[in-house]
């Protein structure tokens, strides 16, 4: 394999992870923190892209349909949190698992309903259109750079939010101790339902982004949830920093085990988690917020 | 009424018995399909509601049962029963140890997600690779004989014979999943559902009972994956995907977990419901989902309860 082609391989393993750990963030967030499994997470993923390819449609650029996709997904997070997951906190994972279900099935058909079940393809902005030359021979599109430009910016952002915050403190505190910082004034309520809105626009707008460079289709938002659990079982559950490393390591595995090993390239994800599970596991890292 | 459970469940029985009788093929066939899914949710049941062990990838070892059904029968004349059964059956139990000494090092919400993976696991290697077709999948064209001899014992290919076979199944899987749960074995499984430190304090190996439950839960599915291949004959990866491990477990909750009744109860709704919801509108997932929501979150204990969910909700208006 020669230097350019490598290159474009680390290049799109690095993209994958970095959308996979924008949607697995939100998912180990909502679980490490309020203890909540939520089996839609993907369909937030789908959603947004089903978004970003309405709004384009109807706005007729790309970057206003984000703009206005990400302000109505930290609305519906805050809105369905409030009607639906504070009633989950009290009930054990099993009920979790199945009313969590239950919403997949809703959104799926409510997205049929309203956007049909064709498969769609979302125009590249022409200001991102072209291509970089590596190398001689090989190009690689600016678009999918600016993908993971883009999510390593939000990556740096929730980082410095959760590290560097007063909201973060607070977040880092109620996930800690819920009680005790309840006790001390934090309206805890109002965090949890900040974290479930920020975990929808995470996944959402991942989904949105990605949108251009991939297709729009029904069953995106489970192929990615099982991945995404993958990557919280191995960084570990609540952990930020490992949902980060788990995801870039699943997107180096599979990236390449694609071009090496094409036809158990689907397999090696869930070994990679199976050797995890024999030597840590609790996940590779601690949580963030305990 | 001293005993009004079991006096419905008699009554069912019955009916059960007499179905043939009255009903067309299409609903003795109906309802042998609901059997099977009767004898996989009590297989989950054994998990989840009397270990307490949540799996979200059971559907893999119904699947992989169908899949070596349909590959080690003959494709130009029957198997049989007495070879591909136990063929199967033993590569869900195989599969079971397998993943189980896995995922069964993670507790809790981790597990749940583990079986969910490795399940998908599953289902990629029979859907992307040619193992069993890809994702056309395969079919099997000629049913399984019982033999003995010369002497046919049960003709599967006949949907009434079938059917009852069908039903002794699910009696067997009743009555020796019920004299699991009343022995030594059962009643460490219980403990460990009810707290696993306690157990391990007064000296039990938790891991190993836990495994056990896992690969008999497995090796169930299996038989109950074996004769939907049989009935159906024609397997494709779908039959492996987590909707199915999904459907399972609504299954075990809708009927009421921690009760072998609820599992087969649970069943019965469940498949009744969805062909009654699909007969409605092209949108049935979304009565289905909603469905679910609602059937969790007001009748957490499940439809056999409902009788005791009844009695509460009466109590609780009459004390005002």
């Amino acid at each position: 394999m020669d230097a350019s082609i490598f290159l474009i391989q680390v290049l799109n393993s690095i993209q994958y992870g970095l959308l996979l750990f924008l949607v697995a963030s939100g998912l180990t967030l909502i679980f490490g923190i309020m203890g909540v499994i939520n089996l839609a997470h993907g369909s937030f993923y789908m959603l947004g892209a089903y978004a970003a390819f309405t709004l384009s449609g109807l706005t007729g650029s790309l970057f206003w349909a984000i703009a206005l996709g990400v302000v109505l997904a930290v609305v519906f997070g805050y809105v369905l949190e409030w009607v639906f997951f504070s009633f989950l906190y009290r009930r054990d994972h099993l009920q979790q698992v199945l009313l969590t279900y239950g919403l997949i099935l809703v959104f799926e058909e409510l997205r049929s309903l309203v956007v049909g079940d064709d498969v769609h393809g979302v125009a590249v902005p022409a200001a991102l259109s072209g291509s970089l030359p590596l190398g001689s021979t090989m190009t690689y599109p600016i678009y999918n750079l600016f993908i993971s430009a883009t999510c390593l910016l939000v990556a740096a952002l929730l980082f410095l939010l959760l590290k560097g915050s007063r909201l973060g403190m607070m977040i880092r505190a109620g996930a800690a101790n819920r009680e005790m910082a309840q006790s001390l004034g934090v309206d805890i309520a109002l965090i949890f339902r900040i974290v479930f809105a920020l975990g929808v626009a995470l996944a959402a707008f991942a989904g949105m982004v990605s949108a251009p460079a991939s297709s729009v289709y029904p069953g995106m938002g489970n192929q990615v949830l099982i991945i995404c659990f993958v990557v919280v079982v191995i960084g570990g559950i609540g952990s930020v920093t490992g949902a980060l490393v788990a995801a870039l390591l699943i997107g180096f595995t599979d990236t390449f085990g694609k071009v090496f090993l094409p036809d158990y390239a689907g397999m090696l994800t869930y070994l990679l988690m199976a050797v995890v599970l024999l030597w840590r596991p609790e996940g590779l890292f601690r949580p963030t917020t305990g | 009424m001293r005993h009004p459970r079991t006096l419905v469940a008699l009554m069912a029985l019955a009916v059960l018995l007499a179905l043939p009788a009255f009903a067309g093929k299409f609903y003795v066939e109906l309802t042998s399909k609901i059997l099977i899914m009767a004898v996989f949710a009590m297989s989950l049941d054994l998990l989840v509601g009397f270990t307490g062990l949540v799996s979200l990838g059971h559907a893999a070892f119904f699947g992989v049962a169908s899949y070596v059904v349909a590959l080690v029968s003959p494709a130009s004349e029957a198997g049989s029963l007495w070879l591909t059964l136990p063929a199967s059956v033993g590569a869900s139990a195989l599969l079971a140890l397998v993943i189980g000494a896995f995922a069964l090092r993670t507790r809790g919400i981790y597990f749940i997600m583990v079986t969910l993976a490795f399940a998908q696991m599953v289902y990629f290697v029979f859907h992307d690779t040619q193992l069993g077709g890809g994702s056309d999948g395969i079919y099997l064209y000629i049913k399984p004989q019982a033999t003995i001899g010369d002497w046919s014992l049960i003709n599967l290919d006949d949907p009434a014979q079938f059917y009852y076979t069908m039903l002794a199944l699910v009696v067997a899987a009743y009555a020796f999943l019920r004299m699991l749960l009343v022995s030594r074995f059962g009643h460490a499984l219980k403990g460990i559902r009810s707290n696993e430190q306690r157990m391990r304090a007064a000296g039990f190996n938790t891991y190993a009972y836990k495994l056990a439950a896992f690969t008999i839960a497995g090796a169930l599915a299996g038989v109950a994956g074996y004769f939907a291949a049989v009935q159906f004959g024609f397997v494709n990866p779908e039959i492996l995907s987590w909707h199915q491990s999904g459907n399972a477990l609504l299954m075990v909750i809708l009927g009421g977990m921690g009760n072998l009744a609820g599992a087969i109860l649970g069943a019965f709704s469940f498949v009744l419901l969805q062909d009654f919801f699909s007969s409605l509108t092209k949108h049935w997932q979304l009565l289905l989902g909603g469905f679910v929501i609602l059937a969790v979150a007001l009748l957490p204990r499940g439809l056999i309860h409902t009788d005791e969910a009844l009695r509460a909700w009466r109590e609780r208006r009459q004390r005002g």
